[in-house]
Parts: structure tokens; C-alpha cells; sequence
């Protein structure tokens, strides 16, 4: 199997590759071989743990855009009995970089949306590598209120380096499609679960994760701008950029799923086979399947109304300040905003 | 998407600044022009009517009754949660640019009259890095838009912002969902909001609050969008077509409502206001 490897990965790739030679000369009857091949298996684990234990916040960027790594379609093979993909915003097109449908999960009906990156040259392309247009925000939105006027939970899963920023985008109004998924989103009547798989890339993210929960993968990230992007910004003057200058902007924005779980911006981690999701896509999608049915069945519970004041005060508390708090008025309370001092 | 330049920053506050001295070089059509002709002209160019950058503080003068404004939050002042560094921490960037601006972040919001109607307003300024949107002014936004509701009066809210503030990662992005959450809740209880673009409105900004008015005022001119055109150029590697996220382009792709000139503002919010009664 030839997989792909990236850089760090490196010390591991030249084990396992000894490991392959080693079970390809072993008939199974040289004990000696078979003693080998045992240290180096043993061995492997163990520098897997090492380096998978320690990543950086650089490393899991880019475990988090690995091309192995499933994407939003992988999952929902994975997770539904039943799938079928629905297309086009009624409006403009169909936007291949985000694909959605319905869908159900052990029996349980959902409406599913999520970005798509592509695999091979020619869909990478057609995904446009997973940068949405207008169209996919707006054909995200359709589905949503679809699910929404069907009484379905709301399942979207993030995976992208951005909006994309090109002429028809803005002509077509990429700020106004992402605005309003964000309202419409804060409002749903649906119980709404995201889940960073990979890469979430700023308002172009954020324009399909305004959830009752957001959980990230052990090694996704989430991102106002990419370390590329921030370097560029700080350090372009000093010359041409490299990869310590990524990742020390990888650090700098606290991007992980742990800073963000930290930060209270995320509500859960959901643990990664050793060596990342695509060592063993089934095992995540176990998992992850595990922790969707829950949320749902949690979020269930609640009336429409506690659900969307409860979405409305998780995202109304994000933020650090000081200063007083909001004045209250006679006949309305404010809701809780970001602690102050 | 780098919504947050520094380049375009130090560039736009060579811009924004109207050089001491009696004579001044307008950007737009290079005339040299008589200063205090330009100020009495609410910083507008006499000679091709191009809309100066001007500050939070003066953008009130011209848009509020006299006298009318009430201050809310005036104390709210961002930490710095990602103890953030570029050449110099964060913390002392902001301190920086408090002394510089007497802000105490990109925006200030407050309680007024306009024409004698009450209303809640928020104002970005830009000199203020760049208006960048971080806990702060996604803070404010949703405190006023909050206090409108509350009081059932009018939300007007103007936008100069560079987009999202990096350097408080994402706490700085979730203020777009928060805003816009805050901004459902208006149009749930049929309050109006009414949004002002003004040169630039750009990346979490436009992407949030600024886009959802239910109706949307541009100055002329000015650069709205989502990704900066130099973000885009090097995307594409392609040259922008002329005008292209100017406010004119956004009228004819239907984007936005109105272009309106700075000295008829005042004017058409009240008459606006006053027919959504
Ligand atoms: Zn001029």
C-alpha cells in the first residue's frame, strides 16, 4: 500500500517500509525473521506514540490537510445506512466544495452538509480544493432550512482552507451568502451538531458551524487566518517564508482542537486513531458516530425554545474583555456576555 | 484569506490623514485643494466628491443631533487571550493604539437622536487597527444591537474594518456568529437596522453584521467585500477590472440598497426611519 507520508512522519516511514520487506521475505517459518519482525512492529508503535503524542500545532495543520485524511463523502459513507446527495442553491449552481443530503444513521434521520475537497488533480480542481462560492453557502442554507422544515437534526462537517476569494465570488456576494448562514444558523430550530474533520478555515468555516455542539478531531484545526496567511502578514518583509515561519504562526493563533477546547470555543475532542484518522477512517467514524447519536439524542430533549436560547448564550459568551457589564434594562434581561473584571 | 493586512493598514493611514499645512493632494483625483475647504466639506473633495476617511468621533458629529449622544460601554477594553506577538506583543499594540486614537478599541457605540429619533449606534474607526473586529467591538456590536432590541428603537451600525482581529484568534471569529446572532433577534422582533458601509468594509465585517441590514447604505466610492483584492489578485493572478468592490459595483450586482454622499446621511436615515415606522 503506498501511502503518503509527511515530513516528521518520515522516521516511521523508513520502518515501516523495512517492516513490509521483512514480511515479504519471511515464508513464516524463519523464526529469526519473525523475532525481527516483532521488535520493529513493537518499535513503530512506539515512535508512533512518540511523535503522535508531541505534534505541533504545525504538525497537526498539516495532519489536518492530509491528503489521506477522509473527507465530508468518506464520512457519510461511513456513518448512514441510507445517503442520497441533493444539489444546486436554486439560485445560481451547484457548488461542488460543499455537498450535502439527507441521510440516516442507525435509524436515526439527519440532514448532512459539509465542505469537499477533492481527491486526484482533476476533482481537486472541480472542488475548487474545498473553497466554497456563494452558491455553496447558499445551497448549505437551502438544506438547512430543509432539515429544519422537516424536523431533522442538522449534522455539518468542516473541512476547508477558506471562502474562496475570487471575482464571480464577490460579485455574487461571498460576504452577504457567509452573514447570513451565520443569523440564520444562530436560529435554527433543529438541533445542530458540527464537527471539524480537518481544516477550518475561518468565515468560510465558520458559515456552516454556528452549532448547539462543535467537536473537533484530535488533530483538526480551526483558524481566523491559516499560519501561511499570518506569517505573511508579520514576517513577508523579512524575506521569503519557509516552514519555521509557518509554524511558529501555527503556535502563535492557537489553532488546535486542545487550545480551543481550552478556550471553551469547543465542547469536545474526539480522539484519533494513533497516527491519525486516516491510519484507520472506520475506528473515527465508530467514534464519531458514537458522539453524534448522543448529541443528538441529548439535544433532543430540550424544547425549541431552551434549544435556541441555549445556542444563543454559548455563542453569546465567547470573547475576553474587561470593563462593566452590560447595563439591564427594565423589561429585558441581557444574557450573559464574556466574564469582565 | 488574510482579511487582517498590515500593508494595506500603514498604506490607508497615509491615506486617511489630511496633511497639516493649507493645501491638500486628494487621493482620488490628485488636485491639490484648500484644507479647510475639504474639512467644511465633511471631508469630501470638492473637486471629484471623494469621501476622505474620517474618524468614529466625526462620523457622529455628522450623522447624530447635537448633543444627543449617550456612550455605552465606554470601559470595555480587550485582554489579550493568546498572549499574541508579532514585532511587539499584543498587549502593547492595543495600549498603542488607545493613546494614539483616545479609543479604547475600533468602535464606539452609543444612544442618540437623529433628526429627533432614537436610536442605538455603533461605529467602527478605522484608525484603530485598522478596525479590526475583535472581542471588543463583536462586544459592542452585540450590546447595541441587544439595548435596540430591548428598546424597541432603530439600529444603525458603520462599518470601517479590515476584518477579523488575528491577533485574538478565534475569539476574534466567533464574533461573527455572535453579532449575527444578536442581529437575528432584531429582525425576530421587527426592529429595524440599518447598516452603513464606508471605505473599507472588508473579511469578518462585511461577512457578519455589516451585510445584514435590512438596508444597507454605502458612501461612494468606498471598498466593500469579503476577500481583499490583493488576496484576490494573487489567487487568481489575474488584474481586477476597474471599480471592482467599489460601492458602485455593489449596487449594480445588487448587493446593496443605496450609495448615499456623506452630507445627505443624516437625512436619508431619518426619512428612512421614519417610512419603516
Ligand atoms: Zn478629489
Amino acid at each position: 500500500m503506498i501511502r503518503y507520508y509527511l515530513d516528521f512522519e518520515k522516521p516511521i516511514q523508513e520502518l515501516e517500509l523495512k517492516i513490509e520487506e521483512l514480511k515479504r521475505l519471511n515464508s513464516g517459518q524463519d523464526l529469526n525473521i519473525s523475532a525481527e519482525l516483532d521488535k520493529l512492529e513493537q518499535k513503530a508503535a512506539e515512535m508512533r506514540y512518540e511523535i503522535f503524542s508531541r505534534l505541533t500545532p504545525w504538525q497537526k495543520t498539516q495532519i489536518a490537510r492530509h491528503p489521506d485524511r477522509p473527507y465530508t463523502l468518506d464520512y457519510i459513507k461511513m456513518l448512514t445506512d441510507d445517503f442520497i446527495e441533493l444539489h444546486g442553491d436554486r439560485r445560481y449552481s451547484d457548488d461542488p466544495a460543499i455537498v450535502g443530503g439527507i441521510g440516516s444513521i442507525s435509524g436515526t434521520n439527519v440532514v448532512i452538509i459539509g465542505h469537499q475537497k477533492g481527491r486526484g488533480t482533476k476533482e481537486r480542481i472541480n472542488r475548487n480544493f474545498g473553497q466554497p462560492h456563494p452558491e455553496g453557502y447558499r445551497k448549505a442554507l437551502r438544506l438547512m432550512k430543509l432539515a429544519e422544515r422537516f424536523n431533522k437534526p442538522l449534522l455539518t462537517f468542516v473541512d476547508t482552507p477558506g471562502a474562496f476569494p475570487g471575482i464571480g465570488a464577490e460579485e455574487r456576494g461571498q460576504a452577504e451568502a457567509i452573514a447570513v448562514n451565520l443569523m440564520e444558523m444562530s436560529r435554527l430550530k433543529i438541533p445542530v451538531i458540527s464537527i471539524v474533520i480537518g481544516e477550518g478555515g475561518s468565515g468560510g468555516a465558520l458559515a456552516i458551524s454556528v452549532a448547539d455542539r462543535l467537536y473537533m478531531f484530535e488533530h483538526s484545526v480551526y483558524s481566523v487566518i491559516s499560519p501561511e496567511g499570518c506569517a505573511a502578514i508579520l514576517w513577508k518583509k523579512n524575506g521569503d517564508l519557509g516552514s519555521a515561519d509557518f509554524s511558529r504562526a501555527a503556535e502563535a493563533l492557537k489553532l488546535t482542537a486542545q487550545d480551543l477546547l481550552r478556550f471553551k470555543i469547543v465542547d469536545d475532542i474526539i480522539p484519533e486513531p494513533l497516527g491519525g484518522v486516516h491510519r484507520d477512517p472506520k475506528a473515527a467514524a465508530e467514534k464519531l458516530k458514537e458522539v453524534v447519536l448522543d448529541a443528538i439524542k441529548e439535544l433532543r430533549g430540550k424544547s425549541i425554545e431552551k434549544l435556541i436560547e441555549e445556542r444563543y448564550r454559548k455563542i453569546r459568551r465567547i470573547g475576553r474583555i474587561t470593563g462593566a457589564p452590560p447595563v439591564s434594562n427594565d423589561n429585558h434581561k441581557h444574557p450573559p456576555g464574556p466574564s469582565t473584571s | 484569506m488574510a482579511w487582517f493586512k498590515r500593508t494595506k493598514e500603514q498604506k490607508a493611514d497615509r491615506r486617511v490623514k489630511i496633511p497639516e499645512g493649507l493645501w491638500v493632494k486628494c487621493d482620488n483625483c490628485k488636485e491639490i485643494v484648500y484644507r479647510k475647504e475639504v474639512e467644511r466639506n465633511l471631508k469630501v473633495c470638492p473637486k471629484c466628491n471623494y469621501h476622505f476617511r474620517i474618524s468614529a468621533a466625526e462620523r457622529l458629529k455628522l450623522l447624530i443631533d447635537p448633543g444627543s449622544f449617550r456612550e455605552l460601554d465606554p470601559d470595555l477594553a480587550s485582554t489579550d487571550p493568546l498572549r499574541f506577538r508579532d514585532s511587539i506583543p499584543y498587549s502593547e499594540r492595543l495600549a498603542e493604539n488607545r493613546k494614539k486614537s483616545g479609543l479604547s478599541d475600533a468602535i464606539i457605540s452609543g444612544e442618540v437622536l437623529i433628526r429627533g429619533i432614537p436610536a442605538a449606534v455603533a461605529v467602527m474607526d478605522f484608525s484603530f487597527m485598522g478596525g479590526s473586529m475583535g472581542s471588543v467591538v463583536g462586544e459592542k456590536v452585540t450590546r447595541t444591537a441587544e439595548l435596540a432590541l430591548a428598546k424597541r428603537i432603530p439600529l444603525i451600525a458603520v462599518s470601517a474594518s479590515g476584518g477579523a482581529r488575528m491577533q485574538e484568534g478565534m475569539f476574534s471569529l466567533m464574533q461573527m456568529a455572535k453579532v449575527s446572532a444578536a442581529v437575528g433577534r432584531l429582525k425576530d422582533g421587527g426592529v429595524p437596522y440599518i447598516s452603513v458601509l464606508t471605505d473599507p468594509t472588508f473579511g469578518g465585517v462585511s461577512a457578519s453584521f455589516a451585510m445584514l441590514g435590512d438596508i444597507i447604505i454605502a458612501e461612494p466610492r468606498s471598498l466593500i467585500g469579503f476577500a481583499g483584492p490583493r488576496v484576490i489578485e494573487q489567487t487568481i493572478k489575474q488584474q481586477l477590472p476597474p471599480d471592482f468592490q467599489r460601492a458602485e459595483f455593489l449596487l449594480s450586482h445588487g448587493l446593496i440598497d443605496m450609495i448615499v454622499s456623506r452630507k445627505d446621511l443624516r437625512e436619508t436615515i431619518s426619512r428612512i426611519l421614519t417610512l419603516l415606522k
